[in-house]
């Protein structure tokens, strides 16, 4: 029940995502291990949401993910943190009793790839000829896992004094083109890679008859965007990515609804949810450009409060992913796009921002 | 809650209780047109810009506003943009409301409102079904449902999206919860909204308007809102969202210096709900009257001004 004072409650879910993520981009450069240890999920319930036809999400602790069922057995979007697998795959069955043929990462963080290991080795992916001639029984023992490249090249590749992430949890299908294409369950699905937002190997899965986008975090309800630098995320780079989600949705003609976008975490949206979130991260963006331009100091931007208007609804000050470090790296970008400093120009006007896709590169 | 709200909520109370039938409940069902004494001017010409006065809005809603630049609603993406139901009974619209009747029993499954402006049909449930989760998606009018006091229905709203407290770029958030309070007279209908929205008011939000029942029913146009995104701004590079510097509004003081009111009073806040605040208001500064339009000039009213602002919709 969510009556009353939403305060509470609000603060209290956007502590649990940013722990979430925190854990997951911790696990970005750690391992599984390190979020079970900090996290207990002994509690935490998968609350099935039904989007649209075969298409459900399900929100437990960590990203957010999508299950696509039909005919030809299940499509899964990332897979939360691994103690979540059986949770997850009891959701799963409660939706669909066909195999698990696909799991899709969305990127790489440990919060949305954790079961990957588990719920792969529940389903079956579908495989022929000399491959099977050449692996036997094990061509098709588990589902496949597809994700862009740069997600398999940073699971592979664990950082310095960092758990290694088990192989079997690594993508076994790779892409490195813009996007990967197939269709399943009767319908096109495809998968969309936006390079530089969240991360560098971050994509979208659109599936195009059901009518529904898959973000992964390159939109989610709950806090400021993460801008994971460490592992090739930009702010330009989670614009465009925000505006690419918004050329594949279409609202209905009562302009909510249409195209329905899961979110990396958080709750169900539509088109102008994603307009809201995409305002308020250009807006703050644009921002920081401009004292930028004005040559003003890091300090002196923090000042001026660019995100106050937001705070309230997507500040976490005390977590995870805190206001003050969604201006630090926003800043730290515009400054380097910027390039060596110029001298300004006196009596400055007010003036009207607006920058375009990448406006500030 | 606030005082304000407080004795709204006792009002509606105090004038209802003397006509409540002993088992009977009021029949809302047919087609209602607004009176727009009330609030006039936000509510055909529209809000002028930086007018926030009498509005309990906290420092986060200001500063959006102030940076909010009416260019934003020439986005293709943004023209159709909704009304929320904790601000669509203000505009201009004609209400059909009726009842939903399980056909068995003849009990009343919702009350539905379909509102002209943008098309909305509102369901406000009456069956006592649960509110959905928090992860399910958000709507223009959320989820509704209502309960009887005595003759007045009292409708409690969740799952709201983002919308405006007042359509000159002052938000309400999508985690805003609306108790509202529906009282038939006869052929007038009284409709109060008391809004609490823990992201951008620092106290509750109260505000009422009336409706007259028509005696006939309207043309099929008058219930059409028919809107079709255009090109508005030519060249306007993609992804671009007009918007202002924090404190660099141009319009900031024209609306005070206009009525000749402190900026103070004009920038809102819970303190300029209350009847002290005019002993406030004695002593604030009034910034200079807006010159006059050098030549040819249209007045649009007040102390005059060479051109008028640009407004919302």
């Amino acid at each position: 029940m969510h009556i009353g004072r939403f305060g509470p409650p609000r603060k209290i879910r956007a502590l649990a995502v940013g722990c979430a993520i925190a854990v997951g981009a911790a696990g970005a450069v750690a391992s599984r291990a390190v979020a079970q240890q900090q996290q207990n999920f002994d509690n935490v319930q998968e609350d099935i949401v039904h989007v649209r036809d075969g298409v459900y999400m399900l929100v437990g602790a960590g990203g957010n993910t999508t299950v696509m069922a039909g005919d030809d057995g299940v499509l899964v979007v990332d897979t939360q943190f691994a103690p979540l697998s059986t949770k997850i795959l009891n959701a799963i069955r409660s939706i669909s009793d066909k195999p698990i043929r696909y799991i899709v990462n969305t990127h790489m963080h440990a919060d949305h790839i954790g079961g990957n290991e588990a719920i792969s080795k529940a389903g079956r992916t579908r495989a022929g000829g000399n491959v099977v001639g050449d692996l036997g029984a094990a061509a098709t023992a588990t589902a496949a896992i597809i994700a862009h490249e740069n997600v398999l090249l940073r699971l592979s590749m664990a950082a310095p004094g960092q758990p290694q992430v088990p192989a079997a949890a690594w993508p076994t299908e790779t892409f490195a083109t813009r996007k990967q294409e197939m269709r399943f369950n009767g319908e096109a699905v495809q998968i969309i890679h936006e390079p530089h937002a969240h991360t560098d190997g971050d994509s979208l899965v659109f599936f195009r008859r059901s009518d529904v986008v898959s973000t992964g975090d390159l939109f989610t309800t709950v806090m400021y965007p993460y801008i994971d630098e460490a592992n090739g995320g930009t702010i330009n780079g989670y614009i465009d990515a925000l505006n690419a989600i918004l050329d594949i949705t279409i609202a209905s003609n009562v302009n909510e609804g249409g195209t329905m976008v899961i979110p990396g975490h958080g709750r169900l949206s539509d088109e102008q949810d994603v307009i809201e979130y995409r305002d308020m991260t250009t807006i703050v963006r644009d921002r920081i450009k401009e004292y930028v331009k004005r040559g003003m100091t890091l300090e002196q931007v923090k000042a001026a409060r660019p995100t106050l208007d937001f705070d309230p609804r997507y500040g976490t000050p005390n977590g995870f992913w805190t206001p003050a470090q969604f201006v630090e790296v926003i800043y730290k970008e515009m400054k380097e796009a910027q390039g060596p400093a110029r001298p300004q120009p006196k009596n400055q006007k007010s003036s009207r921002k607006g920058q375009t896709k990448g406006g500030g590169q | 809650m606030g005082r304000m709200a407080f004795v709204a909520v006792l009002t509606l109370f105090a004038l209802a209780l003397p006509s409540r039938p002993a088992l009977a409940q009021a029949d809302f069902s047919g087609v209602w047109q607004p009176r727009y004494q009330e609030d006039f001017p936000e509510r055909i010409p529209g809000p002028e810009l930086v007018d926030y006065l009498g509005l309990p809005i906290n420092d986060a809603a200001r500063q959006f506003a102030e940076s909010w630049d009416p260019s934003r609603i020439t986005l293709p993406e943004e023209q159709c943009r909704v009304h929320v139901s904790p601000y669509i009974y203000r505009g201009p619209m004609n209400l059909r409301i009726w009842q939903e009747k399980h056909p068995v029993t003849q009990d009343v499954i919702a009350i539905k409102h379909y509102i002209s402006t943008y098309e909305q049909t509102r369901t406000i449930y009456m069956d006592g079904r649960p509110r959905p989760g928090p992860n399910e998606a958000h709507t223009w009018m959320g989820f509704s449902t209502g309960r009887w006091e005595g003759d007045m229905l009292v409708v409690e709203t969740t799952h709201l999206k983002q919308g405006w407290v007042r359509r000159n770029g002052l938000p309400m958030s999508d985690q805003a919860h609306m108790t509202e309070y529906f009282v038939r007279w006869g052929d007038l209908m009284t409709h109060t909204v008391v809004l609490i929205d823990p992201v951008y008011l620092a106290e509750p939000l109260v505000k009422s308007q009336d409706f007259v029942r028509s005696q006939r029913e309207l043309a099929a146009q008058t219930w059409l809102w028919v809107c079709e995104p255009v090109v508005e701004i030519a060249n306007r590079p993609e992804g671009e969202v007009p918007a202002y510097i924090p404190g660099e509004h141009p319009f900031q003081t024209e609306f005070a210096q206009r009525h000749r009111l402190p900026m103070i009073a004009v920038l809102g806040g819970p303190e300029t709900m209350y009847p002290e605040f005019q002993k406030v208001m004695e002593k604030a500064p009034i910034p200079p009257p807006l010159p006059q339009p050098v030549s040819g000039g249209t007045r649009a009213g007040g102390a005059g001004q060479s051109q008028p602002a640009r407004n919302g919709r």
